[in-house]
C-alpha cells in the first residue's frame, strides 16, 4: 500500500490565560506564539483578515472549519504580510484550488513565520470566548510543547489588550501616494493606524489621491498635502492609548475639513468629541454583521472586526465641543454604536468596515457620502 | 414598517401531489407560512389537493380545501371566500402557474384579490427567458459582473435548427420555460438528439417556446438564496456549491453548504449580482433563488437563472442554516421588514442578517433507476431523483460520508474492501454523471486513479477531489493498521466513517468495532445549528453529531419520547410517513413528553426545527440512533423510542434497538417479526381461520413452475425480503415464469421466489385500524379502484368503500381484530385484504403506519396517528375516546351514511423518464410501486369525488370529445357499459379493429383507427399514435396483456404522457371515469373545505 500524505504534523497546544487547554496539530510555523484570543465567523476571506493590521497582536480563531481551500494568491492580501499573531483552524486544506492560488496557506504561513494550530474543536472554544470574553492565549507546537503548567504561566505573563498602544507597531513609516483612478478630483489625507489597502482603492476608484500618512503623522504633516478630506483608518489596539491621533482629529475638526473616519478612526471621533470608549467582551468579527443607518432606516449587511467601541448615547443628540454629534449607525445584534455624524461640521465615521475586504458591499456608499461632503465644501 | 393591516385573509396555494421535482419541501414551507400568517391573526384559506401534508391539516388553516389546484377550481374558492390576498410563493411552480394563470384571466381583478409575495411583473420577469436575459444584462451595465450564458429563444423546431448554428454549432442545452424542475430540458450533441429534446420541450412549454444556449458542461455550479424587504433590505441566507459541476440538475446533484471552494472577491461578486438581480426583477417580498455557473479557469461568471419564489433549494437552505426562508417570506408579504423579525434561534438578534455557518451541510439525492429499469440513468439537467438526503458535521468529509449512509441504500456508502475494478474503466465510466457516480470516483481513486485524472474526467472542483483521497487514505490506514488504536479510530470517526465501515475494512462485527469504540470513550458530541457560529447562544436545540470535543446537549426533566423519522423520500416511503412522525410529535408533546425527532430528510416538516422539543438531523442508522439515544439518556429520562410511524426504515432497526436495551414502545420487535415473516405471519393465520392466497416458495424454475401449476396462473411471484413490490410481477403463463426465473438475480437459496395465487378480478381493500390490545378502532376501510394485483400506492381507492355491505365491513373488521391481536399490535396496523367472489384473502399485514394513514385521517376527520402515538405510550382506545382525541362512538367501520366520499388517486412519474433511446417508459400499472405522490378528491358522491381526484393528479378529465378504447381481450366484456356511457355523453368513440368489432356488435358506432403497427393508410389515414400527437384524442383507454406490453400499447400510453391526454389502463378506471364525466357534464362541482365536512361528520357521529 502507499504510505500516506496526511500531514503527520506536530502535535501542538493552545493555552487560554484562564486555563482551558485544546490540544490539536501544528499549522504554518512551528514554535510558539502569544496574543489575544479572538473569534472571527466570516466564511470566506481569510487572506484579507490575517493580512489586516487591525489583527496586530491577536490569535484568530476561524469558526469556518475549512480553511485554506483557495489557497493563497497575490492580489486578496489587504497589507504586505500576515499580522495575526496565531492561527487557529479545524481542517486546513491540503490542495488549495483556485484559479488565482499561488501556493497554499500552510506554506505561506510557515513562510512568514506565524505559528497555528489546527485540529482542535474551535467550536467550543469560541463559545467559551464568549462566555467569558477575548482573553490572553498562547500557542506551542514542536519544542515549545511542555508542561500545561508552563505554558499557562507564560501566556499570563503576556501584555493585556486593553492598554495597549499598537498603531505605531504596525502603520507606515514613511508617506505614500496612492494615485486616483482615472481623472483626478479630490485629495485625500488618510493617517495611517493600520490601514488595509482595499481602503485608499475604494478613495482612488472615486477620483480621490490618497496621500497615506504615518500615525506619528501631526496636525501640520496633514495640511502639508493640501488635503480635501481627510481620512482616520482601522488599526489594532486600545483607542485609550491614542492620545495622538486624537488631537490631531481635533485639529482637523477645528478646521472644519470633511473627515471620514473607520473602525479605529470611529473611536478617535469618540473620543475626539469627548465620548468615551470600552472593551467588548468578545467584540465583532465577521462579514455577516446587520448595521441600520438610522437616518434611512435601511439595514447593511457588513463585515466587522473591533473588540472596542464607542459609548455615545443611541438615543439623543449630543452637544460636543465641535457642535452636535448623534449616532448614525447601530449594530442591531447589541445596540453597539457602529457610526458617528456631527450635525454642524462635515464629519463622520463608521465602525465597520465599508471597504469590506473581505466582507459585503452593501456599505460601499459611505465613500461616496465622503465625496459629497468634499463637494459641498468646494461648492 | 409594521404589518398591513388592508389585508384580513390570505389564500395560500400549496403545490399539489408529490412529483420528481416538486416534493415535501413545499408541505414545509407552506406550513410554515399559513402558521405565521394565522399567527399573525389573518384568515388562511389554503387549497392543496395533497391529502399525506401537515399542511393540509384541519388545524393549519382557517378553511383547507384539498381541492384540485386548476384554475377553475381555485376560482370556485375565491368566489366561496373572498380573500383579500393570494400568496403564490409558497406552493412551487404549480401555485405559481396557477397564479399567474388566474391574473391572466382576470379572475384577481374580478374578486379584488392582490397578489402578494410577488407580482405579476416580478414572476414574469423571473420566470421568461428572454425577459430574465435582460435582467442580466441590465445588471451588467450597472455593476460591471454577470452574463447570461450566450443563447436564442426559439418557438418552432426552425428556429431551433438555426439557433445551433448561431451558437456556433454542438453541444447546446436545452430549456423549455415554464416547466418545473427543469422538465424537458437536456444537452444536444447533434441533430437527432436537439429534434428529439427541443421537440418535447415546445410541447412541455405552456408557451411553446425553448432556449438554446451555449454549453457550459463542466464549470463549478452555485446557488444564492436570497430574501428582501419592502424596505429594500436583502440579504443572503446561504450559498451552496455543487459537488458536481454544470451539466446535472441541481436538485440532481451533491450539493454542499456553504461554498467550499471560492475566495471572497468571488463570493462578495456573487452576492453583488444576486442582489442586483433581485432588486432588478423586483421581488420585494420574498424570497429568491439564484443559479451560478464559474469558469474553473478564470472565473467568468453566468448567471443562469432565478426562482422568484420559495424552492428545493430554499428548504435545503433551511435547514442547513436554521434561517426559515419561508416563514419570513411569508412575514414579508403581509408587511414586515427584516429588521423587525427576530431570529428564533437566538431570539435576541434580527432576521436581517445573513447566517454563517460553522459546520458543512452535504446534500445527496436519491433515485429510483431500479423501479424503471428501462429508464436512462445519466444525470442531466431534467431532474430525476425522487428524495433527499442532508447531512451535516464539522467538516466536508463527516457530512459527507453521513450523508451516503443517510441515503440507506445498498451502495450508497463507500467500500474499501475488493477489486476496485480497472482504473481507466473506471474513470471512463466517471465521465457520465450518474447515480453513485461518487462511488465509482472511490474505486477509481482505490485502482490508482490519480487527482489530475480524476478531475480531468468528472471536473469535480479538485479540493472536493482531494478529500475523496482523504477518505481513501484514512481508509488505507484503517486496513494496514496493526489494531485500532485510539488515535487512529478517532481519526476515521472525525472523517465520518461509520462503524460499519471500519468493521467491513477489518473484517470485524460492526457491533464489535462499536464496542471497542465505546470501550476506548470515542462518542460522538452534538453540536447545535444556530445561525451565527456560536456569535451567540441558541435557545433551539437543533443537533447534528461531530466527532469533537464538546457536546452541547442540554440536561431536562421531562421524559422524553425519541420519534424516529422516514429517512429521504423515495418511491414507496414518502411524505405520508414524515405525516405521521409529526403528528405523533405534536400528539406526545400535548401529553406532556419531550418530543426529540431525528431525521435527515430536508424536505420535511419533521425536520423543521419548531416541530419538536429536540431535533437530531441524523442519518438513521443503527449505530446514528444508539448514540443519540446515549445522549438523550444522559439528558434526562426516556419514555421511549418510536419505530411505527416512520415507515420501513425505523422499523428495520427495531429488533436491533430492543437487543441494544432501547426501549421500543409500541407494538414489539417480535410482533413486527410476527407480521414480517411468511411463516410466522401464516400461523397467525392459520390460528384465526383466515384464508390467504395459496402459495408456495422456490428456488428454481421447476420448483416455481411446479407451484404455479398447482395453484394455476396467473400467479404473482415476487423475490423474498424485498419492499414496495420491488421485481414485483403478475405472470400469466409458463414462458414468462420461465423468463422471469431467469432475469431475476435476486433468487437463490437462501432468498427464494415467493409464488402466490394471483386473485384475478378480486376487489382490493385496504384497512388501517388501531389496536391497543384490547379494543380495535378500525380507521378506515378503501375500497381499491383498480383490481388486485396493482400495488396498493399505485390504485385508486375511495373511502368510504362504495361497493361493500355492512357484512363485508363486519368481516373486515373481526379479521382485522383477529389479525392485530394475533400478531400483538399496539398502535397502527395496515392490512391489504382481497375479496374473491365471496372469499376475503388476506394478502399482507404491516404492523405499523401506512402510506394511507394521511387521507384515512382526513377523510374522517380522526387523528389516526396522533392515537396511535398515544397508544405506543400506554394509552388506551377507551380513554382516547374520553379525551376526545378519537370519536366517543364509532369508528371508521360505522360512517354515517351521508359521510362525504374520498378518493385518492396515485400520480405516477412516467414524464420524467426516457430510455437510452430517449423514447418514454411504459406507463401500465403493475405490482410494483411506481408512483410519487397522491392528491384526494372529496366530495358527497363518489363520481364527482372521483373527478376531482382526477383534476388534482392529471388535470381534469374531458367532458366531450374523443375517446380511444383498445382494451386486452379479457376487458372486452366490462367495457361495453362504459363505452355506451361516454358515447351517451357526446363522446366520439375511437377504436382499434378488434375493440370496434365488439362494440359494434353491441350496437355502439366507433370509429376504426389504424394501429401504429399497420402503419398510415394509403389516404394519409393518420395511426392512433399519430392522431395523439396530433391532439386529436381526449381520452384514452387502453389495458394492457400483463407486463411489457403490446408495442402498441406502449407507443399510444407514451404518447398519451407527453401530449398530457387523459389515459386510463384499467376498465374499472375508466367505469370510475364515466361516473366523474357523468358528474362533470351535470354541472354541479362545487368546494367544501375540510373543516366543514368534517363539522358534518362530527353531527352525524353525535
Amino acid at each position: 500500500m502507499t504510505t500516506s500524505t496526511r500531514g503527520a504534523k506536530a502535535p501542538a497546544v493552545l493555552v487560554l490565560e484562564d486555563g482551558r487547554v485544546f490540544r490539536g496539530r501544528a499549522y504554518g510555523a512551528v514554535g510558539e506564539t502569544f496574543g489575544e484570543a479572538v473569534f472571527s465567523t466570516g466564511m470566506t476571506g481569510y487572506q484579507e483578515t490575517l493580512t489586516d493590521p487591525s489583527y496586530h497582536r491577536q490569535v484568530v480563531v476561524m469558526t469556518a472549519p475549512h480553511v485554506g481551500n483557495t489557497g493563497v494568491n497575490d492580489e486578496d492580501p489587504e497589507s504586505s504580510r500576515i499580522w495575526v499573531s496565531g492561527y487557529v483552524v479545524r481542517d486546513p486544506a491540503r490542495v488549495p484550488s483556485n484559479w488565482r492560488s499561488r501556493r497554499s496557506l500552510d506554506e505561506e504561513l510557515a513562510a512568514q513565520g506565524v505559528v497555528g494550530i489546527s485540529g482542535i474543536d474551535t467550536r467550543a472554544l469560541t463559545r467559551h470566548l464568549r462566555e467569558r470574553g477575548a482573553m490572553r492565549v498562547g500557542i506551542f507546537s514542536g519544542e515549545a510543547v511542555a508542561e500545561d503548567t508552563a505554558l499557562l504561566a507564560k501566556v499570563q505573563a503576556q501584555p493585556q489588550m486593553k492598554g495597549a498602544d499598537l498603531s505605531a507597531e504596525v502603520a507606515t513609516k514613511e508617506a505614500y501616494v496612492v494615485p486616483a483612478i482615472g481623472e483626478k478630483r479630490f485629495t485625500v489625507a488618510a493617517v495611517d493606524l493600520g490601514i488595509k489597502g482595499m481602503t485608499p482603492h475604494r478613495m482612488a476608484e472615486r477620483g480621490i489621491e490618497v496621500h497615506v500618512l504615518p500615525a506619528t503623522a501631526t496636525v501640520e504633516d496633514v495640511y502639508a498635502v493640501n488635503p480635501d478630506g481627510v481620512f482616520f483608518s482601522n488599526g489594532p489596539g486600545d483607542p485609550a492609548t491614542a492620545d495622538h491621533a486624537v488631537s490631531v482629529m481635533q485639529g482637523v475638526l477645528e478646521r472644519r475639513t470633511p473627515l471620514f473616519g473607520i473602525c479605529f478612526g470611529n473611536q478617535i471621533l469618540g473620543r475626539a468629541l469627548g465620548f468615551g470608549t470600552y472593551k467588548l467582551k468578545y467584540g465583532h468579527r465577521g462579514i455577516n454583521q446587520p448595521v441600520q443607518d438610522r437616518t434611512t432606516g435601511k439595514v447593511e449587511v457588513t463585515a466587522h472586526n473591533h473588540g472596542f467601541a464607542v459609548d455615545a448615547p443611541l438615543d439623543k443628540v449630543s452637544e460636543t465641543p465641535f457642535g452636535r454629534a448623534e449616532v448614525s449607525h447601530v449594530c442591531l445584534n447589541d445596540d453597539v454604536v457602529e457610526g458617528l455624524q456631527l450635525l454642524d461640521r462635515p464629519a463622520f465615521s463608521v465602525q465597520y468596515h465599508p471597504e469590506a475586504a473581505a466582507g459585503p458591499h452593501d456599505a460601499a456608499y459611505l465613500f461616496d457620502r465622503f465625496v459629497s461632503l468634499m463637494e459641498g465644501q468646494r461648492a | 414598517m409594521p404589518k398591513r393591516t388592508d389585508i384580513q385573509s390570505v389564500l395560500v396555494i400549496g403545490s399539489g401531489p408529490i412529483v420528481i421535482g416538486q416534493a415535501a419541501e413545499f408541505d414545509y414551507s407552506g406550513t410554515q407560512a399559513c402558521r405565521i400568517l394565522k399567527a399573525e391573526g389573518l384568515r388562511v384559506i389554503l387549497v392543496n389537493s395533497n391529502p399525506a401534508t401537515i399542511m393540509t391539516d384541519p388545524e393549519i388553516a382557517d378553511a383547507t380545501y384539498v381541492e384540485p389546484i386548476t384554475p377553475e377550481f381555485v376560482e370556485k374558492i375565491i368566489a366561496k371566500e373572498r380573500p383579500d390576498a393570494l400568496l403564490p410563493t409558497l406552493g412551487g411552480q404549480t401555485a405559481l402557474n396557477t397564479a399567474i394563470s388566474m391574473h391572466e384571466q382576470g379572475v384577481l381583478e374580478k374578486y379584488n384579490v392582490e397578489l402578494i409575495g410577488a407580482n405579476v411583473e416580478a414572476i414574469n420577469k423571473g420566470e421568461d427567458r428572454d425577459l430574465f436575459k435582460e435582467v442580466v444584462e441590465r445588471v451588467r451595465e450597472k455593476i460591471g459582473h454577470g452574463e447570461s450564458a450566450r443563447s436564442v429563444i426559439c418557438h418552432s423546431m426552425d428556429d431551433v435548427l438555426k439557433g445551433v448554428e448561431t451558437l456556433g454549432g454542438y453541444p447546446v442545452v436545452v430549456r423549455p420555460s415554464f416547466t418545473m424542475g427543469g422538465a424537458g430540458s437536456g444537452f444536444a450533441h447533434d441533430e437527432e438528439e436537439l429534434r428529439r429534446i427541443a421537440g418535447q420541450g415546445l410541447t412541455l412549454s405552456p408557451t411553446t417556446e425553448v432556449l438554446l444556449e451555449e454549453s457550459i458542461l463542466g464549470w463549478k455550479e452555485y446557488e444564492l438564496e436570497l430574501m428582501r424587504d419592502k424596505a429594500d433590505n436583502v440579504v443572503v441566507v446561504c450559498s451552496i456549491e455543487n459537488f458536481d459541476p454544470m451539466g446535472v440538475h441541481t436538485g440532481d446533484s451533491i450539493t454542499v453548504a456553504p461554498a467550499m471552494t471560492l475566495t471572497d472577491r468571488e463570493y462578495q461578486r456573487l452576492r453583488d449580482i444576486g442582489i442586483a438581480i433581485i432588486r432588478e426583477v423586483g421581488v420585494d417580498t420574498g424570497g429568491c433563488n439564484i443559479q451560478f455557473a464559474v469558469n474553473p479557469a478564470d472565473g467568468r461568471i453566468i448567471v443562469i437563472e432565478m426562482n422568484p419564489r420559495v424552492s428545493r433549494s430554499s428548504a435545503l437552505a433551511s435547514k442547513a442554516t436554521g434561517f426559515p426562508i419561508a416563514k419570513i417570506a411569508a412575514k414579508l408579504a403581509v408587511g414586515y421588514t427584516l429588521d423587525e423579525i427576530p431570529n428564533d434561534i437566538t431570539e435576541k438578534t434580527p432576521a436581517s442578517f445573513e447566517p454563517t455557518l460553522d459546520y458543512v451541510v452535504v446534500k445527496a439525492p436519491r433515485f429510483a433507476f431500479e423501479k424503471f429499469p428501462a429508464a436512462d440513468a445519466t444525470l442531466t439537467t431534467t431532474m430525476k431523483s425522487v428524495g433527499e438526503a442532508m447531512a451535516i458535521g464539522r467538516n466536508f468529509t463527516e457530512a459527507l460520508q453521513k450523508a451516503l449512509r443517510s441515503l440507506e441504500k445498498k451502495g450508497s456508502q463507500f467500500t474499501f474492501t475488493g477489486e476496485p475494478g480497472d482504473k481507466d474503466a473506471l474513470l471512463l465510466a466517471a465521465v457520465r454523471p450518474t447515480d453513485g457516480r461518487i462511488n465509482t470516483v472511490m474505486q477509481a481513486i482505490r485502482a490508482g486513479a490519480t487527482q489530475e485524472e480524476v478531475f480531468e474526467a468528472t471536473k469535480i472542483d479538485p479540493w472536493f477531489v482531494d478529500q475523496l483521497f482523504l477518505i481513501k487514505e484514512i481508509a488505507d490506514e484503517l486496513a494496514a493498521a496493526e489494531k485500532l488504536d485510539p488515535e487512529l479510530l478517532a481519526e476515521a470517526k472525525r472523517h465520518g466513517f461509520s462503524d460499519a465501515q471500519i468493521a467491513e475494512i477489518r473484517g470485524l462485527r460492526e457491533d464489535v468495532v462499536r464496542e471497542v469504540r465505546h470501550a476506548l470513550g470515542i462518542r460522538p458530541v452534538y453540536k447545535t445549528v444556530d445561525t451565527c457560529a456560536a456569535e451567540f447562544a441558541a435557545k433551539t436545540p437543533y443537533f447534528y453529531s461531530s466527532y469533537d470535543e464538546e457536546s452541547e446537549v442540554a440536561p431536562r426533566t421531562k421524559p422524553a419520547v425519541i420519534i424516529l423519522g422516514s429517512g429521504p423520500n423515495r418511491i414507496g416511503q414518502g411524505i405520508e410517513f414524515d405525516y405521521s412522525c409529526v403528528h405523533a410529535s405534536f400528539a406526545l408533546s400535548d401529553a406532556g413528553y419531550e418530543t426529540v425527532m431525528v431525521n435527515c430528510n430536508p424536505e420535511t416538516v419533521s425536520t423543521d426545527y419548531d416541530t419538536s422539543d429536540r431535533l437530531y438531523f441524523e442519518p438513521l442508522t443503527l449505530e446514528d440512533v444508539l448514540e443519540i439515544v446515549h445522549a438523550e439518556s444522559l439528558a434526562g429520562p426516556i419514555a421511549g423510542v418510536v419505530v411505527q410511524l416512520g415507515g420501513q426504515t425505523p422499523l428495520g432497526l427495531s429488533q436491533a434497538l430492543k437487543d441494544n436495551g432501547v426501549p421500543v414502545v409500541g407494538t414489539s420487535p417480535e410482533a413486527i417479526h410476527a407480521a414480517e415473516d411468511r411463516g410466522a405471519f401464516g400461523r397467525v393465520l392459520a390460528e384465526a381461520g383466515l384464508p390467504a392466497p395459496k402459495h408456495g416458495t422456490a428456488t428454481t424454475f421447476a420448483g416455481a413452475k411446479a407451484i404455479a401449476d398447482e395453484i394455476g396462473y396467473p400467479v404473482l411471484v415476487r423475490p423474498s425480503y424485498v419492499l414496495g413490490g420491488r421485481g414485483m410481477e403478475i405472470v400469466y403463463d409458463e414462458a414468462r415464469l420461465e423468463a422471469y426465473i431467469a432475469e431475476s438475480t435476486e433468487i437463490s437459496p437462501t432468498r427464494p421466489v415467493l409464488v402466490d395465487r394471483f386473485l384475478d378480478d378480486a376487489i382490493e381493500i385496504d384497512v388501517d385500524a388501531l389496536y391497543d390490545g384490547e379494543e380495535l378502532y378500525l380507521g378506515g376501510v378503501m375500497e381499491h379502484i383498480e383490481e388486485a394485483g396493482i400495488h396498493s400506492g399505485d390504485s385508486a381507492c375511495a373511502l368510504p368503500p362504495i361497493t361493500l355491505g355492512g357484512f363485508d365491513i363486519k368481516r373486515l373488521r373481526a379479521s382485522t381484530e383477529a389479525i392485530a391481536k394475533g400478531v400483538g399490535v399496539r398502535g397502527l396496523i395496515n392490512i391489504q385484504f382481497a375479496m374473491a367472489g365471496d372469499i376475503l384473502y388476506v394478502l399482507e399485514a404491516n404492523p405499523r403506519a401506512s402510506r394511507t394513514v394521511p387521507f384515512t385521517s382526513k377523510a374522517t376527520a380522526v387523528p389516526l396517528a396522533k392515537a396511535a402515538a398515544r397508544i405506543s405510550l400506554g394509552a388506551t382506545i377507551a380513554e382516547l375516546r374520553e379525551e376526545g382525541l378519537l370519536p366517543r362512538t364509532g369508528d371508521g367501520g360505522t360512517l354515517p351514511l351521508d359521510a362525504p366520499i374520498s378518493v385518492k388517486e396515485a400520480v405516477m412519474p412516467w414524464s420524467r423518464f426516457r430510455d437510452i433511446h430517449g423514447r418514454g417508459v411504459d406507463t401500465v400499472l403493475g405490482p410494483e410501486m411506481r408512483s410519487t405522490g397522491e392528491v384526494m378528491g372529496i366530495d358527497s358522491v363518489f363520481g364527482t369525488a372521483y373527478a376531482k381526484s382526477q383534476a388534482g393528479a392529471y388535470g381534469p378529465l374531458p367532458t366531450k370529445g374523443r375517446a380511444f378504447i383498445s382494451v386486452a381481450n379479457r376487458d372486452k366484456r366490462s367495457m361495453i357499459f362504459p363505452a355506451r356511457e361516454l358515447m351517451a355523453h357526446g363522446f366520439e368513440l375511437l377504436a382499434t379493429s378488434g375493440t370496434a368489432e365488439v362494440l359494434r356488435r353491441n350496437g355502439i358506432n366507433a370509429t376504426v383507427v389504424r394501429k401504429l403497427s399497420e402503419g398510415e393508410g394509403p389516404g394519409g389515414e393518420k395511426t392512433i399514435v399519430q392522431l395523439i400527437h396530433d391532439g386529436q384524442v381526449d381520452l384514452i383507454v387502453n389495458t394492457p396483456y400483463g407486463t411489457g406490453g403490446r408495442l402498441d400499447g406502449y407507443e399510444i400510453r407514451t404518447a398519451a404522457v407527453s401530449r398530457g391526454v387523459p389515459c386510463l389502463t384499467t376498465v374499472q378506471a375508466l367505469a370510475a371515469a364515466v361516473q366523474g364525466i357523468d358528474a362533470l357534464n351535470r354541472g354541479d362541482v362545487g368546494v367544501r373545505s375540510l373543516q366543514e365536512h368534517a363539522d358534518q361528520l362530527t353531527a352525524a357521529r353525535d
